[in-house]
């Protein structure tokens, strides 16, 4: 019997989640690109962050609703994040917490 | 506006601090709205934490008895991570698992729906499933909550939101966070049957196993936790944001190589995973707490950065229960004079003090430095670890004595200054 490590992928899997159809993180694109940081890449604990082909996008369906990205990108990147609560009820359903 | 649509308070989130605070208002007869964007109380939030159990029994005096607790903590470990060893400070106290006991392990879905009932119970109106978006201010004073397109008023509005904190921050009463002030916490809750638990962990039934780790974070700023319940077990990991963005290294990641170091997969093994959270923590102490009142407003718990860390105790959930029944206490004094100014609510910050927790936070003020000393999540781990290693084997070869061992196994990674310095700072903070 060991311990085996799990991916990221498979962990978010096990969630349950009410899905909006509208996100609740929007993202300025401008600010942006002007940002060479991105610390939202490394610290969001979700990966909702990711760089397809050179640009910014996000899976706003995986957040985990902690807020990480927020403080990260205000004071380490440039402000782009524009992150507002879900709407009632949609989003991280925990079951155990 | 008509009469109906005004409460005397609204409490934003039931969570600890929001359904505690408006337990004690109803209770008192006061027409409290309780507002919870989750669909159930409790579906938003996550613990990294035990909830010790004497300041919550004042307000809820025998809530074991009813609440739903995991199990009474009882044995206590600061565990030294080194790369394939460990070294822990291990107290059992049986007198812990009786009543008033000192702390449980609770599951948040659950705890939070318990407390949230209490609030409703006493005649609370408690409303899930709404988020609230901004504050109804007029001339500077919050008058009330927006939710949409509906605005619904109150005399005062108490916050207790959560860590993000994102009212506090509208209502002007606080800056930016700063990346080194906050940490990020992840969480696996691990199902395992209840008596695998009690032998594992050595426990009576009821009675449960709490974890500080230190060290293997990768130089990363912070620690982790492993805590019993009933029938699973919370594995976590909390790192300073900034390091992580600097050092680019994943938080989730970090979790995934702590479950195989041998001190933690001998306790996890065999485990399901069923659930995966995260949260912010505000690390900053009593310097990162903003103002907590304003004109028609309070904050209180999380959203008013309400947390001690002092390496053997974290506290955060009773702090929340405490400064919910302050924030409480600080409104019915207004009502008896009808003045709800930023002034008359400043009571608030005197009742904090009088349940010592401003003045438990003032305290131990200079734990944050202390956590962020390289030194005690890098160095000392290790060498606490290799040191020991080395002083519990026997070799045919001479063997030295343990002082030299120390300074030996110390060569290249701290000098006797530095540890002094150290130890002088561990002084000072702890």
């Amino acid at each position: 019997m060991s311990v085996e490590k799990l991916s990221l992928d498979k962990r978010l899997g096990l969630n349950k989640y009410e899905i909006d159809s509208e996100s609740h993180i929007e993202v300025d694109k401008e600010l942006c690109e002007k940002c060479e940081a991105k610390p939202c890449l490394f610290v969001c604990p979700a990966e909702v962050y990711k760089l397809e082909d050179g640009k910014l996008v996000y899976s706003y369906e995986d957040c985990l609703e902690c807020g990480t990205c927020i403080i990260a990108c205000k004071g380490m990147g440039r402000g782009a994040v524009n992150w507002k609560n879900p709407r009632g009820g949609f989003g991280i359903v925990y079951r155990y917490g | 506006m008509a009469d109906e649509e005004k409460f005397d308070v609204i409490v934003v989130g039931a969570g600890l601090a929001g359904s505690t605070a408006a337990y004690v208002l109803a209770k008192e007869g006061l027409q409290v709205l309780l507002i919870e964007r989750g669909r159930q109380a409790g579906a938003k939030n996550m613990t990294g934490g035990i909830i010790y159990s004497r300041v919550v029994h004042e307000v809820f005096p025998n809530f074991w008895e009813e609440a739903p607790v995991e199990r009474a903590i009882t044995s206590y470990n600061i565990v030294f991570l080194g790369e394939n060893s460990a070294v822990t400070l291990n107290l059992k106290a049986p007198g812990m698992g009786k009543p008033p006991y000192n702390a449980f392990s609770v599951l948040r879905a659950k705890f939070d729906q318990w407390i949230a009932g209490k609030a409703e119970e006493s005649g609370a109106t408690l409303v899930t499933g709404v988020t609230v978006d901004e504050l109804v201010m007029e001339n500077g004073k919050v008058k009330g909550i927006r939710s949409g397109q509906d605005e619904l008023f109150a005399d005062v509005v108490i916050d207790a939101e959560g860590a993000k904190s994102l009212l506090v921050e509208k209502a002007g009463l606080r800056g930016d966070f700063k990346p080194e002030d906050v940490s990020v916490g992840v969480k696996e809750l691990i199902e395992l049957p209840e008596e695998a638990i009690n032998e594992r962990f050595n426990v009576g039934g009821g009675e449960g196993a709490s974890y500080t780790l230190v060290g293997y974070t990768k130089g990363i700023a912070g620690g982790g936790f492993l805590y019993t319940n009933k029938a699973s077990i919370s594995l976590g990991i909390v790192a300073r944001i900034d390091m992580l963005a600097e050092k680019q290294v994943k938080v989730h990641e970090l979790i995934e190589d702590y479950k195989l170091h041998p001190f933690i997969s001998k306790l996890i093994e065999g485990g399901n995973v069923a659930e995966y959270s995260a949260q912010i923590i505000h690390e900053g102490g009593i310097a990162q707490v903003p103002r907590l009142y304003a004109d028609g407003f309070l904050a209180a718990g999380s959203s008013a950065c309400l947390l001690i860390n002092n390496l053997f105790t974290l506290r955060g959930m009773d702090l929340a229960v405490a400064s919910g029944a302050a924030a409480a206490k600080a409104v019915l004094k207004a009502k008896e004079r009808n003045d709800f100014s930023a002034s008359s609510l400043s009571a608030y910050e005197s009742l904090l003090r009088e349940a010592f927790i401003l003045t438990d936070m003032e305290a131990f003020r200079r734990t944050p430095s202390l956590l962020n000393n390289r030194r005690f999540f890098t160095v000392y781990p290790d060498l606490a670890c290799s040191v020991m290693e080395e002083l519990f084997s026997v070799n045919p070869a001479p063997s030295e004595k343990a002082f030299k061992v120390v300074r030996r196994h110390m060569k290249g990674k701290a000098g006797l200054l530095d540890v002094l310095k150290d130890l002088l700072e561990v002084y000072r903070a702890l």
